[in-house]
């Protein structure tokens, strides 16, 4: 009985349904014509809370401006030549001038011992020679190259720009994180719809097989699906593919969960019957009328996947199970840092370390924001 | 003999006097809802002070704002004189000393306002240690007197149970046990029968008004329901959108209504004693088209309608559930037991019983929503319950159900446009889309919403339009069968009334068979051709609505029409004797 139902706390609910007494239709037609314009869908009042959300907006504007390097990187219009030694074996960055760098003049030095001190042109059979390939010389444009002796932030061992290495390296961490969740939530998705729809003993297997997979620790499982992968004379050359495979075979469970637990509250709910009422199939009530409703804890789900398979990426490269030998990631970064720590070059570390901070904070606020804009309390 | 208490002029003084009391809630940032606009009145000491209004009325804001019990996002002005003191402006600690002490309160769900870790006997037992600072064997004897004063049966066992244990009624027994705990001058009572059974409602009712006879406290009842009120309290105050509509004692009230919508709310139920043609809705009369309260003893009566071919029968229908026990073993649970009618075109049936006597498994189990466990339904030549599960669709255009709840039972992520042409392409009711959208505007216009409704979600429909467009949603396949489980059970007095009226225009209009399961024996009485009476799974009774409403003749009917409320008529046989 509703007048019972008077809530105490009225929230969006008293603002958007005004549940007086029904007017007759012509007043009916008035009232609608006034709120005609503040029509809206569901995703339209999410849109509304997110923009007068101010973390959300900033956060979401740094992941954007994250996911904009990536695609320029992407198509080569920035950091395409990260693989150039443009500087001095670790150049420092810029912002540090021009500190005494070991490493630099130690390989000068062993070009300049190398210079003849002593003359022995009499006894020479090439000396009359000397001179016509001094002159050749000088005519081809042999072009020492001219190393930096500072790059904005930093060179690694081998003189490549730092900078230019995050950036590239951003694109495939990033690009392996988008992707794996993509597969994950995909695959726990389905998973867990037709095991949340269906219950009975399809569910009871697919709870089997989830238990059974999430009893192994996951480092362990991660690093077992890659060695298999890696095993794989097919896979073992596929790239990043290999790492987004493993990454998402493996990550599944969590999404597999929720999406399950919403099933089954939704499947129970009046309008999925309703919808067998009026015949409705299974396929259209679980995937028409079901996951629409669960969509948001998707969506939530599928970028908290994002931030962890992120991380997963940085942990894989830095065991040397990640992206293959001629690409760069963060983890690569971070793996290389580890020795150069020793000599005192830590600015590879602090991009790579920085860059992926900073990105994964800013996408879990952003997912915090979502989660709230998307929260339906539309009953 | 006269009963002193239910004269108000006898009263010399106030318990507690509400003057001008606003609460505004703050929505969003700077949205302010005005929930409750200047309300005033007084509740004198020893007497029963029923609020009666619809959803929205401003009602429950009011009772709560008198012990702060409101969210943070409330702003309270006014005065709340309690005994000489204003507890708008009391510091929270003394509020706090004076919940559950001189003021407390029952709520609606007994199920959720009791702690399900704690046994019932510790709860009862917190108040008292707290407020009156009893301890060992004195707490233990004081909380199995309370519990036996107020009805539950081997009160010293009862205290070890858990609320899980008890049934709704007892849970609701045992919140008014920790109400009275400390003898409150007033008890504030917010809809505290409005979840349990009318068996049940009207046993706690008695109950409520003993304990305010024995304990000399004042009640502050809170309901939708002027029925209730009519029997129970000595003054009423209407209230509509946060304000105070009219104000009189219970004889004022009933026998002289002077606002419209005092008077609607009146008449907009259906009455028992006969079946009116059409009901009045609250429009009608703030419009000034009808007035008075009893516009409906001249509204002429609806005759039964000319019985039709049979369109549904259903033969020994039984279902059963399984529940686990221990941990291998399951018992069979039945819910309904050989239940046998039929159904005549253009007629209707009510099915009315408590809660649990397996009335809406009927309804479930008639459309296939789940499967029966034995018996037939026959339905145009076949029956249903054999029907694979194609042949079943096809079939299920021709039996549509509108459930209870409207808020649940539209996909909230489609236009209302969407819920309309779904099931008619599913079926391919029509040759294209544009046919169909045509259908699905005349059916909206036909249940009284506007075309623009169809760009619309459904979240943006008050709850009586959220049932008219589920109504729409089965018409679009013409169905012959329209099964109403509780359909206006969750609506509004004044909402239900027009919902009512639009079932009967479409029954006349389309020849629809209805099946109208409800709990609620008044608007059954109303609808309803025959009635069939379920009690635990079985049907205890069945006949025409007239007979079972003027002579019941299974005990059980018996016993469940008399707990209904019948208003102050009812109750004036008492004073007089």
């Amino acid at each position: 009985m509703s007048g019972a139902s008077t809530p105490l706390a009225p929230g969006g609910e008293y603002a958007a349904v005004p549940d007086g007494p029904d007017l007759p239709a012509a007043d009916l037609a008035d009232q609608a014509a006034d709120r005609d314009a503040a029509s809206t869908g569901v995703w339209h009042a999410a849109g509304k809370r997110m923009l007068r959300d101010r973390v959300g907006m900033v956060t979401m504007v740094v992941v954007v401006l994250y996911l904009l390097v990536v695609a320029g990187s992407w198509f080569g219009w920035i950091a395409s030549d990260w693989q150039a030694e443009t500087g001095v074996s670790y150049a420092s960055p810029t912002f540090l001038g021009k500190v005494e760098n070991l490493e630099a003049l130690g390989g000068a030095a062993d070009g300049a011992a190398k210079g003849p001190t002593l003359d022995i042109s009499d006894v020479d059979p090439l000396a009359p020679r000397y001179r016509e390939w001094a002159d050749r010389t000088a005519k081809t444009d042999s072009g020492i190259v001219h190393r930096a002796e500072t790059l904005p932030f930093g060179a690694d061992k081998w003189g490549r720009d730092v900078l230019k290495k995050a950036i590239k390296g951003a694109q495939v961490s990033i690009f392996v994180g988008l992707a794996a969740a993509l597969v994950a939530v995909v695959i726990g998705t389905l998973l867990g719809a037709v095991a949340g729809y269906f219950r009975g003993w399809i569910d009871d297997v697919f709870e089997w097989f989830y238990s059974i997979f999430t009893s192994i620790p996951y480092i362990l499982l991660i690093l077992s699906f890659a060695a298999v992968f890696r095993a794989n004379p097919v896979l073992a050359h596929a790239g990043v593919l290999t790492i987004i495979a493993v990454l998402g075979l493996t990550g599944w469970t969590s999404a597999y969960r929720l999406v399950r637990a919403e099933y089954i509250k939704h499947r129970a709910r009046e309008y999925v019957r309703a919808a067998d009422a009026i015949g409705a199939s299974n396929f259209s009530r679980m995937f028409v009328h079901i996951l629409p409703n669960a969509s948001h804890v998707i969506l939530v789900r599928l970028s908290l996947d994002v931030v962890a398979f992120i991380k997963a990426e940085v942990i894989l490269s830095f065991l040397g199970l990640g992206v293959p030998i001629d690409m760069v990631s963060w983890g690569t970064m971070l793996s290389e840092a580890q020795s150069e720590l020793v000599i005192g070059k830590w600015w590879q570390l602090v991009a790579a370390g920085a860059g992926m901070a900073v990105l994964v904070t800013a996408f879990s606020l952003f997912t915090d924001s979502l989660r709230d804009a998307l929260d339906p309390k539309l009953k | 003999m006269t009963n002193p208490s239910r004269n108000p002029r006898a009263a010399d003084g106030t318990l507690l006097s509400i003057q001008d009391l606003h609460v505004d809630f703050a929505v969003g940032r700077n949205k302010v809802f005005h929930a409750v606009k200047g309300v005033s009145f007084d509740v004198p000491p020893n007497r029963t002070i029923a609020v009666v209004g619809e959803s929205g009325s401003g009602k429950s804001v009011t009772a709560m704002a008198i012990l702060r019990l409101l969210p943070d996002n409330a702003k309270v002005s006014g005065t709340i004189r309690f005994d000489g003191r204003d507890l708008a402006h009391e510091p929270m600690s003394s509020i706090k000393r004076m919940r559950g002490n001189d003021i407390s309160v029952i709520f609606q769900e007994p199920m959720t306002s009791l702690n399900p870790v704690f046994t019932v006997g510790d709860q009862i037992a917190e108040t008292l240690s707290l407020h009156a600072g009893l301890r060992g064997q004195a707490l233990r004897q004081r909380v199995v007197e309370l519990v036996d004063e107020v009805g539950i049966p081997d009160a010293a066992r009862a205290i070890g149970r858990y609320p899980h244990e008890l049934s709704g009624g007892q849970q609701q027994r045992v919140m008014i046990a920790i109400a009275i705990a400390c003898n409150p001058r007033l008890l504030i009572a917010d809809e505290p029968t409005t979840a349990l059974d009318v068996t049940i409602q009207k046993q706690i009712l008695d109950l409520v008004a003993r304990l305010k006879r024995e304990h000399a406290m004042s009640v502050l009842f809170i309901t939708h329901d002027l029925r209730v009120v009519g029997e129970f309290a000595d003054e009423v105050v209407v209230m509509q959108s946060g304000e105070v509509r009219e104000r009189g004692t219970v004889g004022e009230i009933f026998g002289a209504a002077r606002h419209p919508y005092t008077q609607a709310l009146l008449a907009c139920r259906p009455p028992l004693e006969h079946r009116p043609a059409r009901l009045p809705i609250v429009a009608d009369f703030l419009s000034g088209r009808v007035a008075g309260a009893h516009v409906l003893d001249a509204v002429p009566d609806r005759l039964p309608r000319p019985d039709g071919p049979v369109v549904l029968e259903v033969k020994r229908l039984s279902k059963s559930f399984k529940v686990k026990r221990g941990l291998f073993g399951s018992v069979e649970v039945p819910a309904v037991k050989e239940v046998s009618f039929t159904l005549r075109r253009g007629r209707t049936l009510g099915l009315v019983g408590e809660s649990g006597s397996g009335k809406t498994t009927v309804g479930l189990s008639v459309m296939r929503l789940h499967d029966a466990s034995a018996g037939e339904v026959w339905f145009e030549g076949r029956d249903l319950m054999t029907l694979s599960r194609n042949e079943l669709t096809s079939m299920r255009r021709r039996l549509q159900i509108v459930f209870q709840n409207p808020y649940a039972s539209l996909n909230p992520r489609f236009t209302v446009g969407q819920i309309l042409l779904e099931p008619m392409r599913i079926h391919r009711i029509e040759a294209d889309d544009a046919a169909r959208l045509r259908v699905a505007t005349t059916l909206l216009k036909r249940v009284g919403l506007p075309e623009s409704a169809l760009n619309k979600y459904p979240h943006e429909f008050s709850g009586g339009q959220r049932q008219r467009i589920a109504i729409a949603r089965c018409l679009t396949m013409k169905p012959e069968v329209l099964i109403c489980d509780e359909s206006v059970s969750a609506l509004d007095v004044s909402v239900q009334a027009q919902v009512l009226n639009l079932l009967l225009d479409l029954q006349d209009e389309f020849g629809l068979a209805y099946l109208f399961i409800s709990h609620d024996l008044a608007v059954v009485r109303y609808i309803s051709d025959d009635v069939m009476v379920m009690n635990r799974g079985e049907v205890v009774e069945i006949a025409d609505s007239d007979t079972i409403y003027r002579s019941p003749q299974n005990p059980y009917t018996q016993r469940l029409l008399a707990s209904i409320p019948r208003g102050y008529e009812a109750a004036k046989p008492s004073l007089a004797a």
